[in-house]
């Protein structure tokens, strides 16, 4: 179980680290997670440390996985390797897939297909969250700006369809972890799309390169930070934390900058 | 400040005259504006319950955040809450906005959307129809405060969601009809101001009597990337602001006004700007070990001292440091320095700085020119 234990990652996102299961961590942070990387690093191995640590034997959360950028294929050979079978997650009904990577809106229709991928999700959150069980659900979308580039480049649509799966996280109370890239959008217009993301974010992860240039033991650089506006009634807030991470065959290492010799 | 924002829209609108009207406006980098949201709304609320305003209810446009928050922030300020409570009704853009939810239960693709019941909710499930939102608050209002001549509060979470669904003119054409409403005894409402163009902003900035502005306290600088340094100023703009508050009186008079706010567990709270930077310099001075201060005699020796290199502009010639000096010059220097001892025996208040070689090896600096300060 070494693998799971909390890292920098987990303690910076406010996982409460005294406790044993990864159930009561997850309890009460039902909340929006922005990641944001960019093109010389990526930042999908914060999603599958999200999908690890959902489907974690200790607990029986589930994960509803929305893909517009891999086959499930390409997650199952990346997860198996951290030591999560997601073919078997599947069978248990932990792992909830949408292929989408034919998902594509034509002219005229957009409203009527993002509305009905909506109705999917909706139906399978209703499956999963039986009142009066513990069970906590996990959101993913890999990654918004594809779907952005499905919906014909109709950032509206898709910031409607991100309100609907908002609103899902007040009723249902799951937690939405949403991936996009930041150097995507031209500096000249607003990037209303990032923006709007950013004020729908609780938590806002960037991944980059760092500031320094290449290195050969660090890969880049995380910066977690916590706006915690939706705790009103006095929740504990996690400060906003920057440390360093190295992504290795089957985990990834993260340390405060200079922790490495 | 913001207690005169409160008290403003407590008072409400003079007969026959536009009801007051507050923006609230915040940006990405320092996203607070939803806490004084929060907390106007809640004063405002507590004054409404009781009978301290003008206005008898509150009728409030959730499109940010759900009815359930509201709920929960109104119980966590002690307020007791029920569906009978006639100080307040939400109208809900939040949960269904565009009707997705009711055409998806039609067709029978996913249950029913239950309206939440923790407080007075009605469903709203078109945005975009600016003119029946208008209508339904009115009608919202009028069931709490009746026909009469009674008024009642609007408070609107975003206007950067409305804004997102209709256009410019129709969101202003909304605010300004509500504002003009002879029921409606004050307003207010939170707009993110980077989602949108400068002139959408100020266009809604005319419509209002009062502006709050939270802005960044600590100015990050941009298109940096980020370390521990920048960090930590990030940190501080989720936590504090500067508070800038504009009144725009009737006969046209402007009043600028500003303050910081900070956020923290317990809540918000607002402090003088002087007031704090007076604390911060207090806060520093004793965690100083050393003492920095001088007391007047002190400052009255040091100014006495004679600086080496300064001309003195006494009988004695000029000497030249030129960083090499024969064996004979040293022994007459040494001569002069018994001397100056004697005279400084005698007056004991001249400072002066003696300055020795260490060796004939020691060599000037070569990066400096040695008669650099000199003033031949």
């Amino acid at each position: 179980m070494s693998s799971l234990a909390p890292n920098l990652l987990d303690e910076a996102l406010g996982f409460d680290v005294a406790t044993s299961t990864i159930t009561d961590r997850w309890d009460g942070c039902r909340r929006v997670i922005l990641i944001e990387d960019s093109v010389e690093t990526s930042g999908a191995f914060v999603l599958h440390h999200f999908i690890k640590r959902t489907l974690s034997p200790l607990s029986s959360d589930v994960v509803i996985f929305l893909s517009f950028s891999h086959s499930f294929s390409h997650y199952d050979r990346v997860l198996r390797k951290m030591g999560c079978n997601l073919v078997q997650q599947t069978e248990n009904k932990r792992f909830l897939f949408f292929d989408l990577l034919k998902f594509q809106c034509k002219e005229g229709n957009v409203e009527s297909v993002t509305m009905a991928l909506y109705g999917k999700v909706h139906k399978a959150l209703e499956i999963c969250c039986v009142p009066d069980t513990k069970t906590k659900v996990l959101l993913v979308i890999d990654d918004i700006s594809l779907m952005e580039v499905a919906t014909n480049g109709s950032s509206n649509q898709v910031l409607d369809f991100l309100h609907y799966c908002h609103s899902l996280t007040s009723q249902f109370g799951c937690s939405l972890v949403i991936l996009d890239h930041e150097d995507i959008y031209t500096s000249t217009d607003l990037p209303t799309l990032l923006l709007r993301m950013e004020c729908l974010a609780d938590t806002v992860i960037k991944a980059e390169p760092l500031g320094t240039g290449l290195a050969a033991d660090v890969h880049g650089q995380l910066t977690i930070l916590n706006k915690g506006v939706s705790d009103v009634v006095g929740k504990k807030r996690s400060k906003s934390s920057n440390f360093h991470f190295k992504i290795k065959e089957n985990n990834v290492e993260y340390f405060y900058p200079g922790s490495r010799t | 400040m913001a207690d005169q924002i409160c008290r403003v829209l407590r008072d409400g609108a003079v007969e026959g005259e536009h009801a007051p009207a507050l923006i609230i406006k915040d940006c990405t980098d320092a996203p607070l504006g939803h806490f004084v949201f929060n907390h106007i709304f809640t004063r405002l609320h507590s004054y409404v319950s009781l009978t301290k305003s003008q206005s008898k209810g509150v009728v409030l446009i959730a499109l940010s955040r759900s009815p359930s928050f509201y709920a929960r922030l109104l119980n966590a300020q002690g307020d007791v809450l029920d569906t009978s409570d006639n100080w307040l009704r939400v109208l809900d853009c939040y949960t269904d906005p565009l009707g997705w939810k009711s055409k998806l239960s039609e067709s029978g693709s996913i249950s029913k959307v239950l309206v939440e019941n923790s407080v007075n909710t009605t469903l709203c499930q078109n945005v975009k129809d600016l003119s029946n939102l208008t209508s339904k608050v009115i009608e919202l209002g009028r069931e709490m405060v009746g026909e009469g001549k009674e008024r009642f509060a609007v408070a609107i979470d975003s206007v950067s969601e409305m804004l997102r669904h209709a256009p410019l003119s129709s969101v202003a054409g909304l605010l300004s009809d509500l504002r003009g409403h002879d029921q409606v005894s004050c307003m207010f409402w939170l707009l993110h101001s980077d989602l949108h163009e400068i002139v959408s902003v100020a266009a809604l900035e005319y419509i209002s009597s009062m502006l709050a502005n939270v802005e960044v306290i600590a100015q990050v600088p941009n298109g940096q990337k980020f370390n521990s340094e920048n960090l930590s100023l990030i940190e501080q703009n989720f936590r504090r602001g500067r508070f800038h508050v504009r009144f725009k009186r009737r006969n046209g008079r402007v009043r600028l006004m500003s303050e910081e706010l900070s956020v923290d567990q317990s809540g918000i709270k607002f402090v003088p700007v002087s007031s704090e930077e007076l604390v911060i310099a207090q806060s520093l001075v004793p965690k100083v070990q050393f003492n920095l201060q001088l007391s007047e005699k002190e400052r009255d020796d040091r100014a006495k001292v004679v600086l080496p290199f300064e001309h003195q502009d006494n009988v004695k010639t000029t000497q030249i440091y030129d960083g090499r000096r024969s064996l004979s010059e040293n022994q007459h220097e040494n001569k002069h320095e018994a001397a100056d001892d004697v005279q400084k025996t005698e007056n004991p208040g001249n400072g002066e700085i003696i300055y020795f070689r260490d060796s004939d090896d020691e060599m000037p600096d070569s990066d400096e020119d040695p008669d650099d300060d000199l003033d031949i």
